[in-house]
């Protein structure tokens, strides 16, 4: 069965991919999306058993040995417990919706097989890495998704932004995964196996012991934690090598749902849980998890709240809502964790796919200056986007509330019950990031289905207006958009609710968002089903579960508290008084530019590496390849014959008494050899 | 009393002759092709000679064999030179240079 969910998108993307040509867009649409259906029908039950507590530890189903050298033999193992049915429920959920989404969303698309077929490659991916039984496949499995996602952000490839994100995201994940293999390999050096629930089981034993990195004494498990953690850090874009993932949103919405919000994103989350009895052994890797993803959590929502790209806003709210995981996973509350990332799938796939369908509408306008007063015109994609809103922002109380209440209430509270300093800085960083998740969230909402509408002035609504075709893939960046506040008005142009293709993964999105968290909070984070569901696959406190319970009012309130908090500057600043985001600019113009610049990471990142890299880059291909080895490579060889030729051409004169000289010559020299030195 | 080394001195002188008779002639072709029946007939005088100091008579047939094979060589050597002289109008050594590199 679980070979059935694992492998059925593989050889679905194999056929879409390599016969798409022969057999059809419909075809490898019909193939590709009917796999994931099928994984994901089969991947509910098996959660659900989970749940009900049918398969108790879960069991491992042994496919192939890979490859054996020395002491090193892994196998391709598919491992099926508690966590890997969350991630398998995740992954065929959001996957088979966004497969369905894109039949109406990348309708109009001359490459649809292509896109199913990496769609589908990406699915097989991200499953082989949750259902990992050892450090290699994951890693499999970590660069499966990897390549799938580089292939996604620059499927429009003739677009030169596209191909750029695409580079940037493969480059910097490089990073991180340098980091994560070394960890491999560290890991592999101290316990002698790749297998993780012999390392997991050997782990605490190591707590404590020293290892020799670089010319220092340093703790095995801090360094290996903190190696891992680097590969984390890439593939969720924590702070430091977040750059990519907004950047990544030139990919088609589809993608950016299913692959930059709710699956290959959260793959970090997923590695540090699944490897969480390592972090346990090391307070100072868990502190630094705390303070990595508490501070990305606040970086990103201080981004988000000034960009006007509506993609970049979920992107970097997406960016935030994955630092509340790590600090959750960096506190030890790793149910609380997964439940965030259980619950975020369901809210930021839908967020993003109700952004794809506003942008479906607008005719591929995506800078929400120039939306306004959509709610009327898409007004099934305004109710899910509100509902998506309620579950990003934790409306809730008294224990009824959307998805996002349960998971973040429950992040924030471990962080606060855990009583450890990270673990409070965690706490005040998180409860100021839900403050400006909720404002620049409902920003959104009122910038796009609010106020009056500002179509009139965007290029992409002039060119539909004028009957030409606009496409997704041409050029729409910020700079093309100089005028701060565009005029008011429709300009005639009338926006159109998406086909049903589109609306139905986003109503059972919205379904999902609504009830995620109520229907599971309980096995999830409960101190007393959690133990129970977990069954040690993560390192589940319950002692710390049942603290966060227990908390004090005033800390269960925070998250709703500031929720509003946030909720009334967004109603006064963009509905009541629209014209104070405009003093607010004008007072604060260097925060301003600061946030709307991104913090000038990518600045700074030009100038210290890039930059430097080209420098280099340019001396070995000037100095080293042209100057060295093509001058007295090929180059060099070439123009030697060259000269040799002319010299040896010389002697050919034509005479025939020099020939018969030089045979004379020969001659002589030949008799003399033979008599003299041959003998 | 002449002995074989008169024979072989003789036989040297002529050959050397007709080496430099090659290299040194720059006039005629029909000179350089002499030259080629010294070198020959040197070759002659010197199997002959050593025919009858050893008395095997190998030697003078191999002088007859040289003989035939001078003729048959100075009678294409004569007919090239005639069609050269055909074609080109001259005969000096110094013109026949067209497989210069």
């Amino acid at each position: 069965m679980i070979q059935l969910i694992v492998f059925l998108p593989l050889i679905a993307a194999i056929v879409a991919g390599l016969g798409g040509r022969w057999i059809g867009p419909f075809a490898a649409k019909f193939i590709t999306t009917a796999a994931l259906f099928v994984g994901a029908a089969l991947s509910w039950p098996l959660f659900l058993g989970f749940v009900a507590g049918n398969y108790q530890g879960g069991w491992v189903e042994h496919v192939a040995p890979w490859f054996s050298s020395g002491d090193m033999k892994v196998e391709w193992a598919l491992r099926v417990d508690a966590l890997t049915a969350v991630m398998l429920v995740v992954v065929t959920t959001v996957s088979s919706l966004v497969h369905l989404y894109s039949w109406g969303y990348m309708a109009e698309d001359s490459g649809q097989p292509r896109f199913f077929a990496y769609l589908s490659l990406f699915s097989f991916a991200m499953l082989m890495l949750v259902t990992a039984d050892n450090l290699v496949q994951m890693f499999f499995g970590w660069e499966g998704v990897g390549l799938a996602s580089y292939l996604l952000i620059g499927y429009w490839y003739h677009k030169p932004s596209a191909n750029a994100a695409a580079l940037k995201a493969f480059i910097v994940n490089r990073v991180g995964d340098f980091g994560f293999s070394l960890g491999i390999f560290g890991t592999f050096l101290v316990f002698g196996t790749v297998s993780i629930p012999a390392i997991l089981a050997a782990s605490p034993g190591m707590a404590g012991s020293t290892i020799g990195f670089a010319g220092m004494r340093v703790d095995t498990m801090t360094l290996l934690c903190l190696l891992l953690f680097v590969g984390a850090c890439g593939k969720s874009a924590q702070l430091g090598l977040h750059t990519w993932l907004p950047d990544a949103m030139e990919g088609p919405t589809p993608v950016s749902a299913l692959i930059h919000a709710a699956t290959m994103v959260t793959a970090g989350v997923f590695m540090v849980c699944r490897l969480s009895p390592m972090f346990e052994t090391s307070v100072t890797a868990q502190a630094a998890v705390t303070y990595v993803g508490a501070a990305t959590a606040i970086f990103a929502a201080t981004v988000a709240t000034t960009q006007n790209d509506i993609k970049r806003v979920v992107a970097y709210s997406t960016c935030s809502q994955l630092g509340y995981m790590f600090f959750a996973a960096g506190v030890g509350a790793y149910g609380a964790s997964m439940f965030h990332l259980f619950t975020h799938a369901f809210f930021k796939a839908l967020l993003f796919l109700g952004a794809g369908s506003v942008i479906h509408a607008m005719h591929h306008e995506q800078d929400m200056r120039y939306y306004g007063a959509l709610r009327k015109q898409i007004p099934f994609t305004f109710w899910v986007m509100v509902i998506g809103t309620l579950a990003i922002t934790g409306v809730g109380i008294f224990g009824i509330g959307f998805a996002g209440y349960w998971s973040k209430d429950a992040i924030l509270e471990s962080a606060y019950a855990s009583g450890t300093v990270h673990g409070g800085i965690a706490f005040f960083l998180g409860a100021l990031a839900a403050l400006l998740t909720s404002f620049y969230s409902w920003r959104l909402i009122f910038l796009t289905f609010y106020g009056e509408p500002r179509w009139a002035a965007s290029e992409h609504i002039q060119h539909a207006l004028h009957g030409h075709h606009d496409s997704p893939d041409e050029e729409h960046g910020d700079s093309a958009h100089d005028i701060a506040t565009p005029p008011v008005g429709a300009g005639g142009y009338h926006p159109h609710e998406s086909p049903w293709t589109m609306l139905v993964p986003i109503g059972l999105l919205a379904l999902g968002s609504i009830l995620a968290g109520q229907l599971f909070h309980g096995i999830f984070v409960g101190a007393e089903q959690g133990p129970e569901f977990w069954n040690g696959t993560v390192a589940f406190d319950a002692h710390l579960a049942h603290a966060a319970h227990e908390v004090p009012r005033w800390v269960a309130y925070t998250p709703f508290g500031v929720m509003l908090v946030g909720l009334a500057i967004a109603y006064n600043n963009y509905l009541r008084h629209p014209d104070v985001p405009a003093r607010f600019v004008a007072q604060f113009g260097g925060l301003y530019r600061f946030l709307l610049n991104k913090w000038y990471f990518d600045e700074l990142y030009d100038r210290i590496f890039v930059r430097p890299a080209m420098w280099l880059g340019r001396l070995f291909w000037h100095g080293g390849d042209e100057g060295i080895i093509d001058r007295f490579g090929p180059h060099g060889a070439a123009y030697a014959v060259g000269i040799g030729n002319k010299l040896t051409a010389r002697l050919q004169s034509g005479y025939l008494y020099s020939y018969a000289l030089v045979m004379l010559l020969g001659l002589i020299g030949a008799a003399s050899w033979a008599m003299w030195w041959a003998r | 009393m002449i002995g074989l080394g008169h024979y072989l001195a003789v036989a040297a002188t002529l050959f050397v002759l007709g080496v430099l008779g090659i290299f040194l002639n720059r006039r005629n072709v029909i000179l350089m092709l002499m030259a080629i029946e010294l070198i020959l007939l040197s070759v002659n005088i010197n199997l002959v000679a050593f025919s009858a100091f050893l008395g095997d008579l190998t030697g003078q047939v191999m002088a007859m064999f040289v003989l035939t094979v001078a003729a048959a060589e100075a009678a294409i050597g004569l007919a090239i030179l005639v069609v050269f002289f055909r074609r080109r109008g001259s005969i000096a050594v110094d013109d026949v240079n067209r497989m210069r590199g």
